[in-house]
């Protein structure tokens, strides 16, 4: 497998084989654990935009396992200032990595980068396209809260539009037969292509405005953040973003096992009061980018996680 | 009969190649596609919209003293897939070629979408578009992904 830039670029077969790699590998990612499986690796952080729970979290992988890791740095004192080519970037680090994960403005660089590279590259997002080790780590957060990925029923909430969190892990769902509803302000809709594509796949898809009606027999609740600049003035983005925001009080006729997800940063659309209810899962999934990176890092490195990982205890 | 007036709205070339049955009012996209409008002095005939018991109506174009190479022939997949295409020796058919459409359509046009790498010029890449399906033609961005919309296709030719 050269490389993970889309989704498509997994079998499912390959999906449930990496999320079992990652749960083994939990002790290791709780730093309970040492296993230097990837001692002598260097990892090449390309993050052409900002992050932090990707970038962070790749690096906290590379180095759990015992590997290293070089960073582009801040883009505006790198050579890409300079005007060099991300050709030219993606042969150099190229030279001085085994492994690039990377993150571009420009929707289909993490191909492009492919193309160029004799590493294996992860997208860590491009443009609005893809963002497949995101939708890795959702995977495995709700694999371990259901303990299946099959025939869950997910609502996908807030900003379905410019989102590439929910388009990937759209996809991915429809390809476990899950059903999916997408909730946003009509002005933040799944673009046409994603539902017309997702609907030739065979997926069972609803749209609605309505967020809190349908979290009755919903099974994940993922909730996106909806940015004030989407919107022509305040008044209207206080109006619409005000449906699609979750109290505590808004979760009382919910499955017992319901979960809440964020990709994070949060700004209001969780309130505090759901933090200390048992649907909360945002953080753990934060959490779960480590173990499911620590998993894809290993896979695209050709390194055989053990099957069986002791547990060293208390961290 | 038809086939035949066709014919003597233009004259019969001695040598160069005919593009037939190209569909009604795409003459001038297949020059451009084939770069003939503006890299050719060469005599160039073309009639539009003149009947065509297949097709209803159609274009043809003539190329005097150029014979187009397979390649230069597969740009027209987009436009004009069925044209027919024959090389003219010594006013006789020296040749008959067919558009051959592959998996990829390579450094043709450009992808649509404006925030994708390729429109970024100084990045050295090349432009590749996935045949994704044939009927109705169906082609996505190899880099961004994006379903292509062929109307607006046409007017990224490289």
């Amino acid at each position: 497998m050269p490389g993970l830039i889309t989704m498509d670029d997994l079998s499912n077969e390959e999906i449930m084989s990496i999320l079992d790699d990652a749960e083994r590998l939990l002790p290791v990612a709780e730093g309970r654990t040492y296993l230097p499986l990837l001692q002598g690796k260097i990892l090449g952080n390309l993050f052409f935009e900002p992050s932090t729970r990707t970038r962070m979290s790749f690096e906290t992988a590379m180095k759990r396992l015992g590997g290293d890791v070089v960073n582009l740095g801040d883009v505006k004192t790198s050579s890409v200032v300079k005007g060099e080519t991300l050709y030219d970037t993606i042969q150099m680090v190229d030279g001085y990595t085994d492994i690039i994960a990377m993150r571009h403005p420009r929707q289909g660089a993490a191909q492009y980068a492919q193309d160029a590279a004799r590493v294996p590259i992860l997208n860590g997002g491009d443009g609005a396209g893809h963002h497949p080790t995101q939708t890795m780590l959702d995977l495995f957060t709700i694999r371990q809260a259901h303990g299946t990925l099959e025939g869950l029923k997910v609502i996908l909430a807030g900003d379905l539009r410019y989102g590439r969190t929910v388009h990937s892990l759209s996809h991915a769902l429809t390809r476990f037969g899950c059903e999916l509803i997408f909730a946003s302000p009509e002005l933040l809709k799944m673009p046409t292509e994603i539902v017309n594509d997702l609907t030739k796949h065979g997926a069972n898809v609803t749209e609605t405005e309505e967020l809190l009606g349908s979290i009755a027999d919903a099974d994940v609740v993922y909730m996106t953040r909806i940015q004030k600049e989407r919107f022509a003035d305040e008044d209207e983005y206080t109006k619409v973003a005000g449906a699609y925001k979750l109290h505590a009080s808004n979760l009382e006729g919910a499955k017992e096992n319901m979960i809440i997800m964020h990709p994070l940063p949060r700004v209001d659309e969780i309130h505090p009061s759901v933090d200390g209810t048992r649907h909360a899962r945002y953080f753990q999934q934060a959490f779960n980018g480590v173990v499911a990176r620590m998993a894809l890092l290993c896979r695209l490195l050709g390194i055989k996680v053990p099957e069986v990982i002791a547990d060293g205890g208390e961290a | 009969m038809a086939q035949e007036h066709n014919m003597r709205r233009v004259t019969a070339i001695r040598n160069g190649t005919v593009i037939d049955h190209i569909p009604s009012g795409q003459a001038m996209r297949v020059l451009e596609m084939l770069a003939i409008d503006k890299s050719t002095s060469v005599p160039v005939s073309m009639v539009m919209n003149v009947p065509s018991k297949k097709m209803g109506t159609k274009d043809i174009i003539k190329v005097e003293d150029r014979e187009l190479t397979q390649d230069e022939l597969n740009r027209l997949a987009l436009v004009a897939p069925d044209a027919r295409v024959a090389i003219i020796r010594a006013y006789s058919v020296a040749e008959k070629l067919t558009i051959e459409l592959g998996d990829e359509v390579t450094n043709v046009v450009s992808c649509t979408f404006s925030n994708c790498i390729t429109t970024n010029h100084r990045e050295p890449l090349a432009h590749r578009l996935k045949v994704m399906a044939r009927e109705p033609l169906e082609l996505r961005c190899h880099y961004c992904g994006r379903p292509q919309d062929l109307e607006e296709l046409i007017h990224n030719v490289l």
